[in-house]
């Protein structure tokens, strides 16, 4: 296998096209234009037989692909930002009509103050719309990733829209060797879609996203989709096993760097990954006794193995490249509640907002216990 | 009403299959009259069936059979386009037939 030189998004439109959409509604936004400009031209020079859906927002995006994807097409979409907070409401609808949609998330800053470049706010705000989040490092996880994506969103198991969320230009717009499976061997490993009860057989006509009474049955259907999102933890790892015998590369819900003997762990979502292992493999030459946690899945979040991972560390630091004003960041405080009852030290960094560098120099500052002071915020330890 | 289904029987999404659609009994806020039939002056017009907008007005076979009363909400329309002013609206509390044809 070959490597091409790609950016993010070109690998993610790649990876959409070798999954075989039938239908992508989608509205351009920044930085996630890129994909979708690469995608259509795949579908207008023939390379997917896609019907490319030019609607009017993000709002319509979504409403679209619920009613292409629960009608029997598999359906992909992508976003980014402000184009994600419009199309919340209808993500929330989503999960609960269980549509399973692919879809891909360039991670960019919400506004305000208007601002394109990365951070994982948008994620963030649709942290409890109850769709699955995979967080990608770099461009070759994000085409895996959303290789990936359709397997995990259509399991019968699950039912419900994946998100592949890649950190926006430092992952979307920048160039790097992404090794491409052949179309057939990613034909075959997505498969057909098929849609329990497709809405469109009129022999068997149903009732979709039916008022649900405090009685009957809002509380069991919310506790069922909680459940099938719990559900593609153990799917993502079994479709991620299929997967690395094909492309010999592996997925875990956590990925563990240089963790033996680690004393001080931090723990990050997506492209920042790579930053620290650097600082990592820097800290290690050095002598010291550093490591990376790496978490893949945000939703479903890997509790039991994020424990397992850190259960030799004393002092775990999260980075959270999202902020809560007036509250915990969201990866410190899912992180907090992961480690309750823990012996080891947590500490809490905001940093990296409306796309702010995080470098290597930050990240030995920060292992050494200090704060630089351009990158961020040093929130509370914890236990105090 | 009839039993609840627990959270892993339901259709995901709640997805309501025909057989399914009329076992939610939705007649509980139903306005405090409900209809009653004459049936000696029924002429099986089906205009009640026509207008109803739940379903409400049985059928037995394109015959007219009575009143579904759990979805009845007493919105008294049937009793409006009845042309031989066979249906009355009575108090909720009358004692009618099963289907309230008398």
């Amino acid at each position: 296998m070959t490597a091409e030189l790609l950016t993010g998004g070109e690998a993610i439109a790649h990876g959409m096209r070798q999954g075989q959409p039938d239908v992508v509604p989608v509205y351009p936004i920044t930085p996630q234009t890129p994909i979708i400009q690469v995608f259509s031209k795949f579908v207008s020079d023939g390379r997917s037989h896609a019907e490319l859906v030019d609607v009017e927002s993000e709002h319509s995006a979504m409403s679209a692909a619920i009613g292409a994807a629960l009608a029997g097409a598999r359906t992909m979409t992508a976003t980014s930002s402000q184009g994600l907070a419009l199309m919340a409401e209808v993500v929330y609808i989503a999960a609960s009509m269980r549509a399973p949609i692919a879809m891909a998330i360039g991670n960019r800053a919400l506004s305000g103050p208007i601002n394109i470049h990365c951070d994982h706010s948008d994620s963030m705000l649709i942290r409890d719309s109850g769709i699955v989040q995979l967080f990608a490092e770099n461009a070759q996880e994000a085409y895996d990733l959303m290789v990936m994506a359709p397997r995990i969103a259509e399991h019968p198991d699950v039912l419900l829209p994946v998100a592949v969320c890649l950190d926006g230009f430092t992952i979307t717009h920048a160039a790097e060797p992404v090794e491409l499976l052949p179309d057939d061997v990613v034909a075959t490993f997505v498969g057909e879609y098929h849609v329990p009860h497709p809405m469109l057989e009129v022999s068997s006509p149903t009732t979709r996203g039916p008022f649900a009474m405090p009685d009957y049955y809002y509380y069991e259907l919310r506790h069922a989709q909680g459940v099938a999102l719990r559900n593609a933890l153990d799917v993502f790892i079994d479709v991620a096993a299929e997967f690395e015998a094909l492309s010999g590369r592996r997925y875990e819900p956590v990925q563990s760097y240089r963790l033996d003997g680690a004393e001080r762990v931090l723990i990050a979502l997506g492209s920042t990954a790579g930053t620290i292992k650097d600082a990592v493999d820097e800290l290690r030459d050095e002598g010291e006794a550093v490591g990376l946690l790496r978490i893949t899945p945000f939703r479903p979040l890997p509790m039991d193995e994020i424990r397992a991972a850190l259960a030799g560390a004393q002092r775990v630091i999260v980075l959270d490249r999202a902020d809560s004003p007036g509250g915990v960041a969201p990866l410190g405080a899912e992180i907090a509640a992961t480690l309750y009852g823990s012996e080891c030290e947590l500490e809490r960094h905001v940093y990296g907002l409306g796309g702010r560098d995080l470098g290597v120099a930050d990240v030995r500052a920060i292992f050494a216990g200090g704060t630089p002071d351009h990158f961020g915020v040093r929130e509370h330890s914890w236990p105090a | 009403m009839a039993p609840l289904k627990p959270w892993d029987e339901l259709e995901p999404g709640g997805i309501v299959v025909p057989s399914e659609a009329a076992i939610p009994h939705t007649s509980g806020w139903r306005t405090g009259v409900k209809p009653a039939v004459d049936g000696a002056k029924c002429v099986n017009c089906l205009l009640c069936w026509l207008y109803c907008p739940d379903s409400a007005i049985l059928l037995d076979g394109t015959t007219f059979a009575g009143f579904d009363y759990d979805h009845c909400k007493g919105c008294e329309i049937c009793d409006e386009v009845c042309p031989v002013d066979a249906i009355e609206m009575v108090a909720e509390e009358t004692v009618l037939p099963e289907r309230g044809v008398r």
